[in-house]
């Protein structure tokens, strides 16, 4: 199966259409058609990890700073990350491009 | 060596599955497929079947178990009918988007209501769509050979499709016959160990059955659209191989005295047996009647279906299910479909009989070939008749 897109030729399915490699949904662009992305103010951040918890696609992870930052390749831009931030430090943002 | 032995047609379908060896069968009763299970859960509780019986608390449980068993690659087989059919249908369009080579028999059986246990196709046409390859007995030595068959066919790595044999219910269930029952060195032979192509195991762990977005599940459907189309020579080329062994040849589409036949009957099922003597009788009145059986419904055999009936004027096929305010009966309309592309096409008249265990007499068929002549003299636009409805 095609990286990132999923799309693929009928003839190149696995059997049944399974998925024969484990974890190979960490390959799914799943991030491409969000319309809004999260911003984090890091003035703010308190480094609680809610955001890092409360994504419902792994999206964010910890730098050595203790700080999380979000992985474009998977974010959609739900807002929970957003809406869940207890010191109001993510802000959601029209994509422009 | 085989031994010819009077023989239930269910106990005989349920030695098949027993010489095929299968280790699961997950089923629940239901009439007229209970003598098939119950002989099977005997011959497993006696210890002359390794296998494991599951009893489960529905059909719907049936063909999940069923499903759970094949994709841990174990040979699986179960059987119903009509109204457990329904119940199990949800899963069975699961099972052959799978790829699980499971076989099982449908006793074929009216669906309610009324409330019916009696014999007709009704069942049949209900799993017409499900992407179950389908085969459908005359008699009891065909119900037992076909069940060999399906397993050969369903596991073959070409195929990997699950497989339905049908047989009426009653008609062919609950009647006693002479049926030769093959030996397990002779199944063997023909049978071989199923190598499960791909399989639920803890080393290799896949998943199987996942969502399908927008994005492949029009590919999902037209790989497994490719599948049953591609099925049908390994279907004739099992069939094949099994007359070579066993002497009994079996073919997609059967004919019978159709050489130089103006007038054609088509059917599928035990009353063709009716129908070859009610040719019998209409040839020695010098009509020239034949009769074209279909044994595999799916796929459908095309090719074989128009080399049958090419150079006849007329044709009456006969259903025994009606085809709701539809074009008439599930099996006239394959035959209309399949002949609308031929330069010259005999004209079709569509019978329903037999529904519910209605007799179909000889007289019928002779009914059916004299109406389907009159109706062409007649140009009558193509329809169909219901056969021995009391007005």
């Amino acid at each position: 199966m095609a990286k990132e897109t999923g799309i693929v030729s009928w003839k190149d399915l696995a059997l049944g259409c399974a998925v024969v490699k484990p974890g190979s949904s960490a390959e799914l662009k799943t991030g491409d058609w969000r319309s809004q992305r999260p911003v984090t103010d890091y003035e703010k951040c308190i480094q609680c990890g809610q955001c890092y918890i409360f994504c419902p696609d792994m999206v964010y992870t910890q730098n050595e700073m203790g700080f999380y930052q979000p992985n474009m390749f998977y974010c959609k831009g739900c807002g929970i990350c957003a809406r869940e931030c207890p010191a109001d430090a993510i802000s959601m943002v029209e994509e422009s491009d | 060596m085989a031994k010819r032995v009077g023989i239930e047609v269910s106990l005989a379908v349920s030695e098949a599955v027993k010489l095929a060896n299968v280790d699961v069968v997950a089923a629940y009763p239901i009439t007229p497929q209970t003598h098939i299970v119950e002989h099977l859960s005997e011959l497993v509780a006696d210890g002359h079947l390794d296998a494991e019986f599951i009893p489960v608390e529905s059909e719907h449980s049936a063909m999940s178990t069923c499903c759970g068993s094949s994709a841990a690659g174990a040979r699986t087989y179960t059987a119903t009918s009509s109204q457990g059919q329904a119940l199990m249908l949800e899963i069975c369009y699961i099972a052959s988007a799978l790829r699980l080579p499971i076989v099982m028999t449908v006793a074929n059986r009216s669906l309610s209501g009324p409330i019916s246990i009696w014999n007709d196709h009704s069942d049949m046409m209900m799993s017409r769509d499900t992407g179950w390859i389908q085969t459908v007995a005359e008699n009891g030595q065909e119900a037992f050979d076909l069940t060999l068959h399906a397993f050969r066919v369903a596991e073959d790595s070409r195929v990997l499709l699950p497989v339905i044999v049908n047989l009426d219910g009653f008609t062919l269930t609950h009647v006693i016959e002479p049926i030769e029952i093959l030996d397990q060195k002779e199944v063997d032979r023909y049978l071989p160990p199923y190598q499960p192509q791909m399989r639920l195991d803890p080393e290799n762990p896949v998943s199987i059955g996942p969502v399908g977005m927008p994005e492949v599940y029009t590919e999902a459907k037209k790989a497994q659209d490719e599948a049953i189309r591609g099925a049908k020579p390994v279907i004739i080329e099992a069939w094949q191989e099994f007359g070579d062994l066993f002497g009994r040849y079996y073919k997609p589409v059967e004919t019978y005295r159709t050489d130089g036949a103006e007038t054609l009957l088509v059917t599928m099922g035990s009353l063709s047996e009716t129908a070859m003597t009610a040719v019998d009788h209409m040839r020695a009145d010098g009509k020239d009647v034949g009769l074209v059986r279909v044994r595999l419904f799916r796929p459908f055999p095309f090719e074989e279906f128009l080399a049958a009936v090419r150079g006849a004027k007329q044709i009456a096929v006969m259903d025994r299910a009606l085809g709701l305010n539809g074009a008439g009966g599930p099996l006239a309309v394959e035959v209309k479909a399949a002949l609308y592309d031929e330069p010259e096409r005999p004209y079709i008249w569509n019978y329903v009989a037999g529904l519910a265990g209605r007799d179909v007499t000889i007289e019928n068929f002779v009914e059916m070939a004299d109406g389907v002549e009159a109706a062409a003299a007649d140009a009558l636009r193509s329809g169909y008749t219901i056969i021995n409805v009391r007005e």
